[in-house]
């Protein structure tokens, strides 16, 4: 049954004893069409998008723990399309769409909401930057508005604006821009593949996969074997080891990304905001907590917690930028382990080996491609041909040097984004 | 996080910058065709366990090649990178 507040009133007059699980737990069948590996955020929206969108319905999504217990789940949610290269333009901007009429589509509340992104800039170079950055969001048909100092005082009065070091000259404001509650995303996906007839089987590892002749067959897995005519890997920071059971070395590397949120408190920051000068960016969720981060520890880790140089850094920059903030106190600090790829934009392509395809390289921002990316995955697991957002995500262009996305201009080299 | 310096002895993380797994010492000759390039540059082993890295220590810049557990953080001997033989 849908969801609906009529139906949050109904079940509040009958003692809320009218809900259901959200998804079946089923055990493995011994074949399916498609198996995806991975259940997070991605594994769950390709489930979905076959489905929904190619009828294919006969999939499974193996997970190895707790649907939504990765990076889905740790993220710190921001959902922007302020891309500015071909290839990834076109593929956030397609991906907000996606975004904006999400919750529709899947009847659930993924708290989606467009509380404008501003990132400051504090020296004339960098407004030279974000000025063309801007024009490329327009150009793509997206949003940008080129804020000055009194633009920015009027949304975020509370910034140290004559910061000696770094005095803020203004902002890029990207109005459509916001954050969405990440679990919910994960279980909107899940509960919208479940319905339609997709099997999500969790504490599933996969351990190997099965291939004759070039050709995938199925894959072993810690509840059994399973065959299938299709395999998709969607793992994150996981993507090296398991492309290694299919005899696959990625270029990937996996480090360790911190987040941090404070105890909740009453509205303070109403929008994301993001310091131009060191790693530290914001947003107050919808509970109250101040959630905030910077930049990967810069070493390989599978630890899922980092240390505390970059914790520092992070609050040194907060401290800089909005003094007020050193009156809240930091509740909890984690980490994920992220999947970054040496030009810093994702792969979503076929493989060597007939019917296996790879999809990851998100580095610190596929929250956001959630949608887009489980699309355009279904689209070339259907068809065999790549969606038309996402062709430039070619696993071939490291090696042949064509096609690289170098979003950030430091070079197409591991350990430089 | 405390790395060992084969100079140094052991000094705080933040003296150290990571400069890539051990793949980095091997670096193939100019003509060696586009699949070593390919591996040297972009393939990696990305083990989650026992790892073979190298690290730049800043104060007396000397690479070391250091052998660190990249999910327990664990980390243990290291040598110049220089007398690594390859
Ligand atoms: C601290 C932090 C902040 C971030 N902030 C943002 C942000 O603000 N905006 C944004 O857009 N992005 C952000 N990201 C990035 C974003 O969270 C990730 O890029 C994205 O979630 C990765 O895709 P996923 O959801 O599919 O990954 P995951 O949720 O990690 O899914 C991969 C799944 O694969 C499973 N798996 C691995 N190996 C196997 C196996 N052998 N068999 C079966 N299953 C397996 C894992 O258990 C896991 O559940 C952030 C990430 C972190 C860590
Ligand atoms: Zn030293």
């Amino acid at each position: 049954m849908g969801y609906s507040g009529l139906r949050v009133i109904w079940e509040g007059l009958r003692g809320q004893t009218g809900w259901k699980p959200m998804w079946r737990d089923p055990t493995p069948k011994a074949e399916y069409d498609v198996i995806i590996i991975g259940g997070g955020g991605h594994g769950l929206s390709t489930a979905y998008y076959l489905a929904k969108m190619h009828g294919i319905t006969n999939v499974a999504v193996l997970e190895k723990g707790y649907l939504g217990g990765g990076n889905v789940g740790r993220n710190t949610t921001i959902v922007r399309a302020n891309y500015f290269l071909p290839g990834n333009s076109e593929f956030y901007s397609h991906s907000l769409k996606l975004w904006e009429g999400l919750e529709a589509d899947l009847n659930y509340n993924v708290m989606h909401s467009q509380r404008g992104l501003i990132n400051l800039f504090h020296s004339d170079g960098q407004r030279d930057a974000f000025v063309r950055r801007g024009n490329a969001m327009i150009n793509q048909g997206d949003d940008a508005v080129l804020l000055d100092r009194e633009g920015v005082r009027k949304y975020l009065p509370y910034l140290d604006f004559d910061n000696v070091r770094f005095p803020i000259y203004g902002g890029l404001l990207h109005p459509r821009g916001g954050t969405a509650r990440h679990d919910a995303v994960a279980w909107g996906y899940a509960r919208g593949a479940d319905s339609r007839g997709v099997d999500l089987i969790q504490n599933c590892e996969v351990t190997g996969i099965d291939i004759e002749n070039g050709v995938v067959k199925g894959v072993q897995t810690t509840r059994g074997a399973i065959r299938a005519k299709k395999v998709a890997m969607v793992t994150a920071g996981r993507s090296g080891q398991v492309a290694a059971l299919a005899g696959m070395r990625l270029p990937v590397e996996s480090h360790v990304l911190q987040a941090f949120v404070t105890e909740g408190l009453k509205p303070v920051i109403d929008h994301v905001v993001s310091f131009g000068m060191g790693h530290f960016y914001i947003s107050q969720s919808d509970k109250g907590g101040l959630v905030f981060g910077g930049d990967i520890d810069f070493y390989p880790s599978y630890a899922a917690r980092g240390n505390l140089p970059m914790k520092e850094h992070v609050m040194d920059a907060a401290m800089t930028l909005m003094p007020m903030i050193g009156k809240a106190k930091v509740l909890r600090s984690w980490g994920g382990i992220m999947d970054m790829s040496p030009d810093g934009s994702p792969i979503i392509d076929r493989t060597h080996v007939d019917g296996l395809f790879v999809n990851y390289g998100w580095n610190y921002g596929g929250f956001k491609a959630v949608p887009a990316s489980g699309y355009a995955y279904a689209h070339l697991i259907a068809t065999g041909a790549p969606h038309e957002t996402a062709a430039g995500f070619r696993l071939d262009r490291f090696r042949t040097g064509q096609g690289i996305i170098d979003e950030e201009g430091t070079g197409s080299q591991h350990n430089l984004h | 996080m405390r790395i060992n310096c084969p100079h140094c002895g052991t000094r705080d993380r933040r003296e150290f910058t990571w400069s890539g797994a051990d793949v980095a010492l091997n670096r193939p000759a100019p003509d060696a065709g586009e699949a070593a390039w390919d591996d040297y540059v972009h393939l990696r082993e990305n083990p989650a366990g026992a790892s073979r890295e190298l690290w730049y220590h800043d104060p007396c810049g000397t690479f070391a090649l250091v052998e660190r557990d990249t999910v327990t953080h664990l980390v243990g001997d290291a040598v110049l990178a220089e007398k690594v033989a390859r």
